[in-house]
């Protein structure tokens, strides 16, 4: 914004020569505002978030909000260690999202080569229940899940959430949008070369599905990272509980020491925005490929 | 289909002469590279399958026999016909869950549509710094539903909130009690799920906004059309598909809102903000009630397909 008003008085022979010129720097200019106003607005939760975790409790609610932690206090960093289970909650969690995350990609990827690239009886029929079960919500089947899941001895373990999320439809749907774009060619030709259909995949797809392969991997970290529901039902367990959960009961046992719940949300929000700000570029581009192709 | 092609030309230009033999010898090999094939396919989609058909197929299935029986997780479930769901008519708390649940829809569909697509038309520009926005606007889509309710709680205090604060200073003297207040809890919900979710449906409908021909645009110019003759009858027609789409899943997702309302009032204050998707987590795992949770299970189960089928039907009308 300043910068912007700054520049204005350099150009002026040329602005006296083309008022057009200064017609779009203003409206570039309000653009500009707009969108930082709306910026501002939508960030405003995040910020106070991270300037309540640096304060002491009584300066959270105070009237005149304060806008800045004086003096910061870092204390809170330090302390939310001792007084939960932070380090193991945020420990299990990462450990779970990363395995649901590989084996998502990995079944994923397979059965979408499956239904991309091969042509065989029911395969259509197949895909549509696929594509059926997104648009069930899965409230309504939980049920049937969790019990199907007790009877497998998977409830109150890690092993359920596992199986919650790695065989996911949308990871198949995601997965099959991209190599249809993949041109039939490529598996003609290595098929002429005597490649099986394994070598393909493995060889010549996958490796050609890099920007798909991150975008599903960061959805499927992230969601798994962020469920809630999956492990309020299955990890009665407090041992194997995850970041959410834990946060959760964080919030219920210090529910008056607003700097220290403010602390353990940064915490869990930080690894998930660092993990965005490094594929943010794939975020963007999978969600606006796949999401329409409905 | 690419491996058959393969296979079939390979004999053609040869036979000429053993035309009558072609045809068998064709077909033989066919049949069971097909019969290869479909192996194949099979194994590659088998991984997945086992998984996706035990915890999503099956239970989908067994559900709609669950909602006809009582079972209370102990022992075994007894069939007991249009029971349940008999005495969902009667009961007066599913009637405001499933109230609550419209009312919600009612209000997040339209603002959530509205928003994203104002911020899609907003930032579809080619722009210094529009990369930065749209990576903000995206930005509480996949931060954890707990953190963000958490905090939204605290914005939202009545007495020394940020926002009734705000509302004070420019005039308001008497500002909403939010989430400790039956009228206003709902509407804070669908605020934070708008502005949660706006993000993720901005870029659906940038994506649309960017499949748009420039040349529709230039042609509108010469015809002398207005920006907004331009909106109207090039940007939007031209984004059917995409709101339809939108549309359909912003439904799908407002009709399952679960985690953001169970943390921010656990359906409270009373029943005022209790949702059908809770009301099944309630009796199913909290009550162990799992039969009626079922047949609230398929209440919801039935409303979101029925809704997706009227919007297909719709669409359909609308194209024709």
């Amino acid at each position: 914004m300043a910068s912007l008003t700054l520049d204005r008085p350099a150009p002026p022979p040329a602005q006296r020569r083309d008022p057009r010129r200064t017609r779009r720097l203003l409206s570039a200019a309000l653009l500009y505002t707009v969108l930082v106003v709306a910026a501002a607005a939508i960030m405003l939760p995040f910020f106070w978030m991270v300037v309540s975790s640096l304060k002491n409790n009584n300066q959270i609610f105070t009237v005149p909000v304060q806008w800045l932690p004086d003096p910061a206090v870092w204390q809170n960093y330090l302390d939310i260690w001792d007084k939960s289970e932070m380090s193991r909650w945020l420990r299990t969690t990462l450990l779970l999202s990363i395995t649901v995350t590989l084996l998502q990609l990995f079944t994923g990827s397979f059965a979408a080569y499956g239904f991309a690239k091969m042509r065989f009886p029911g395969r259509d029929v197949l895909f549509l229940a696929y594509i059926g079960t997104i648009a069930v919500p899965w409230q309504a089947y939980m049920i049937p899940q969790f019990i199907l899941m007790t009877r497998l001895g998977l409830s109150n373990t890690l092993w359920a959430m596992v199986a919650l999320q790695a065989f996911g439809a949308f990871g198949v749907f995601l997965m099959k949008q991209f190599y249809e774009s993949i041109p039939e060619e490529l598996s003609e030709a290595a098929r002429i070369d005597g490649l099986s259909e394994y070598a393909i995949w493995w060889r010549i797809v996958l490796p050609l599905s890099g920007p798909a392969l991150a975008t599903l991997a960061l959805l499927t970290f992230v969601n798994t990272w962020n469920d809630y529901l999956g492990p309020l039902i299955y990890l009665r367990n407090p041992d194997i509980w995850t970041i959410q959960i834990g946060l959760r009961s964080l919030v219920s046992q210090y529910n008056a020491e607003y700097a220290l719940i403010m602390t353990g949300s940064v915490l869990s929000v930080l690894p998930i925005a660092i993990i965005f700000l490094l594929g943010q570029r794939y975020f963007v581009q999978g969600i606006a490929t796949s999401g329409l192709k409905g | 289909m690419a491996t058959l092609d393969v296979t079939a030309s390979a004999p053609a230009p040869v036979p000429a002469t053993v035309t009558p033999k072609a045809p068998r010898r064709e077909r033989a090999p066919g049949s069971r590279l097909r019969r290869r094939n479909t192996l194949i396919g099979w194994t590659f989609i088998l991984p997945n399958f086992i998984g996706f058909a035990t915890l999503t197929l099956v239970p989908v299935v067994i559900l709609l026999y669950l909602g006809f029986t009582s079972w209370n997780a102990f022992g075994a479930a007894t069939f007991t016909g249009t029971d349940n769901f008999e005495r969902l008519v009667r009961d007066t708390t599913f009637h405001t869950a499933l109230k609550n649940t419209i009312y919600f829809a009612v209000m997040h569909i339209p603002l959530t549509l509205g928003a994203s697509l104002g911020l899609a038309l907003l930032l579809n520009r080619k722009m210094r710094g529009m990369a930065f926005f749209r990576t903000v606007a995206f930005f509480p889509y996949i931060t954890s539903i707990v953190a963000i309710a958490v905090v939204w709680n605290m914005l939202f205090s009545p007495e020394a909130g940020v926002i009734n604060q705000m509302l004070m200073a420019i005039g308001i003297d008497d500002p909403p009690g939010w989430t400790t207040s039956t009228t206003w809890a709902m509407p804070a919900i669908v605020i934070v799920a708008t502005w949660r979710d706006m993000g993720y449906y901005m870029l659906l409908f940038l994506a649309g906004l960017q499949a748009i021909p420039s040349e529709l645009y230039e042609a509108a110019r010469v015809d002398g059309a207005s920006a907004v003759q331009r909106f109207r009858n090039v940007t939007l027609p031209s984004l059917r598909p995409t709101t339809f789409f939108v549309t359909v899943m912003l439904t799908i997702a407002s009709f399952k809102i679960f985690d953001l309302i169970l943390v921010m009032t656990n359906g409270g204050p009373g029943t005022s903000t209790l949702v059908l998707s809770q009301y099944i987590y309630r009796k199913g795992f909290v009550e162990n009630d799992f039969g009626y949770a079922s047949a609230i299970a398929v209440v919801l189960f039935v409303i979101c397909l029925g809704v997706t089928v009227l919007q297909f039907l719709a669409n359909k009308r609308r194209d024709a």
